[in-house]
């Protein structure tokens, strides 16, 4: 479900995307953030349920290794989606004059595309049902938003991987998380180039030099919170450890 | 143990070092508690006994030939970047502006962080003395075919992408031979995430190059990497050309992922980065140890 054309939408998901951009444009640390705005008047489940939303399917994510992957594919959907939105909104050409920025957004729609057809394609039967999504909150005619929100789905990558290598048994899909991860992380520092010249690694303290690592729990609570995938994910059956 | 040699090389390629130690304490706090009043100079010698009582007890050997490879790459791609920002200042290689100054400050910067994090996990099981490098690529000879990245920007970027791209490549290809040591791997693959954001963002600055002077390449320059293209032109592509070996790959846990998953065939060799073995690693920068002279005598040797 994709509602770009529903303008009257906007206002009602705007709060929700403030708080995303919020999240998007200021500090590096995502965890940090994610610490900082637990709701208290609408606290998390206990137990291993994203599920704020009656009204939403809830998607069982699987265990061990297939639920890593699911997690992954459920990302990659996330991913592709919004690209797909992106390149595909008629002004897409007007709001993007640069030709740079034109072209290699393309590139990335097709890697996401490519990482998801992947994931669907390896996980076969035991693949999780095509993700409803929502970017009405977001304002494709805005060139700063839409960057602003790429790199907050770049990022979030980026940790979400990093965070999984040391849940995953198969060493298989040890290297081939390593291996999609890196292009996650040339997406995120090309992205935060276009928003600000050499901020292509500052998500990493300067005198330290390391990435953030983010678990499932925090990273389907900040999908959760973006407010653009219309599903509960259960994700009981992931290894935690 | 010679923990001490390798902090007193590294404040050599690095005179900064000591404003460094201030800021060190962050890296700290990545790995535990440390008491706030211990003396500056005495920071690396704690950072690596704190590694030690972490790690050292159940370190495998793998585990540290592992990290001490690892180590070696990041005193090489440190030891690069201090020499091309010593050419900066003497005036033998000029920066176009200050903000390409500036990027590859920081990324010297996140080289000198690892290396500093590798050798102080390695602690007392640190077992090479920091080996003989020479920048040139020339195996102790210091007119290798890489003398040219200190006086010429736009070849100093290509060395700066292939070092990036190589560094990728190594890391994830030692990311299974970390399973089971959780720590050691989670650190690994922070580090694999931020030497590539590096790598694009020196592609990002060479196509900016490119751009600029109204070069052919323009078009062939991107921050991933296309089949197993150098993006470099000319001669100098067979100095890169063995770093992008199976970087053209499309066959991913059994998935051909260049067919029939709805992109073209070269958007699929982008959208995954291979591994590089240490052996295939080893024999394009040459073997610590190997001596000068010897057939694979590169930057080490």
């Amino acid at each position: 479900m994709n509602e770009i054309q529903n303008h009257e939408a906007l206002d009602s998901k705007f709060a929700n995307r403030r708080n995303f951009l919020r999240w998007s444009g200021g500090t590096l640390a995502a965890a940090a953030f994610l610490q900082s705005c637990s709701y208290k008047d609408d606290p998390m489940p206990k137990g291993a349920q994203a599920n704020h939303h009656p009204e939403y399917p809830t998607i069982d994510l699987g265990d061990d290794d297939t639920g890593i992957l699911n997690y992954a594919y459920a990302l990659e959907q996330l991913e592709a989606a919004f690209y797909q939105t992106v390149v595909l909104y008629p002004r897409f050409r007007q709001v993007f004059t640069d030709q740079y920025e034109y072209r290699m957004l393309f590139n990335i729609r097709d890697h996401e595309v490519n990482h998801r057809n992947f994931f669907k394609a390896a996980l076969g039967s035991a693949a999780i049902p095509d993700l409803m999504v929502d970017f009405s909150s977001i304002d494709f005619n805005d060139r700063n938003e839409v960057l602003a929100v790429a790199k907050t789905f770049e990022d979030l990558g980026v940790a979400a991987y990093n965070g999984a290598a040391e849940l995953i048994a198969s060493p298989e899909y040890l290297m081939l998380a390593g291996k999609i991860v890196s292009v996650e992380a040339r997406h995120a520092a090309f992205i935060r180039e276009r928003i600000q010249l050499n901020t292509f690694s500052k998500s990493a303290e300067r005198t330290v030099g390391l990435d953030p690592a983010l678990m499932p729990a925090q990273v389907l609570q900040a999908v959760h919170d973006t407010g653009f995938v219309k599903a509960n994910f259960d994700y009981s059956g992931l290894p935690t450890a | 143990m010679n923990l001490f040699s390798i902090f007193e090389a590294l404040e050599k390629e690095d005179p900064e070092i000591y404003e460094r130690f201030d800021t060190r304490r962050k890296a700290m706090s990545e790995f535990g508690r440390l008491g706030k009043k211990v003396a500056l100079a005495a920071l690396p010698l704690a950072m690596g006994s704190m590694f030690t009582k972490a790690y050292g007890k159940t370190m495998s050997t793998s585990v540290t030939d592992v990290l001490n490879y690892a180590l070696a790459l990041e005193h090489l791609e440190h030891a690069f970047y201090r020499a091309v920002l010593a050419a900066g200042e003497s005036g033998g290689l000029s920066f176009p502006d200050v903000n390409a100054r500036g990027a590859i400050r920081e990324i010297a910067d996140h080289e000198f962080a690892h290396a500093s994090l590798l050798a102080g996990a390695l602690g007392k099981n640190f077992y090479n003395s920091k080996p003989k490098m020479d920048l040139t690529g020339g195996g102790g000879s210091g007119n290798g075919p890489f003398k040219r990245a200190l006086t010429d920007y736009d070849f100093m970027l290509q060395a700066a992408q292939t070092f990036e791209d190589t560094g990728v490549r190594a890391y994830k290809g030692q990311v299974t031979n970390l399973m089971g040591n959780n720590e050691v791997l989670r650190t690994a693959v922070k580090i694999h995430s931020v030497e590539a954001r590096h790598a694009s963002k020196i592609r990002d600055m060479r196509f900016k190059r490119a751009q600029a002077m109204g070069q052919f390449p323009e078009d062939r320059i991107e921050p991933w990497i296309t089949r197993s293209y150098t993006g470099v032109e000319g001669p100098d592509y067979l100095l890169f050309d063995a770093n992008y070996d199976g970087e053209a790959n499309t066959n991913q846990g059994g998935v051909n992922v260049g067919m029939n998953l709805g992109t073209s065939e070269a958007s699929a060799t982008e959208a995954y980065d291979e591994p590089l073995s240490m052996a295939q690693v080893l024999k394009i920068l040459g073997t610590p140890g190997a001596g000068a002279g010897t057939a694979n005598a590169k930057f080490f040797y």
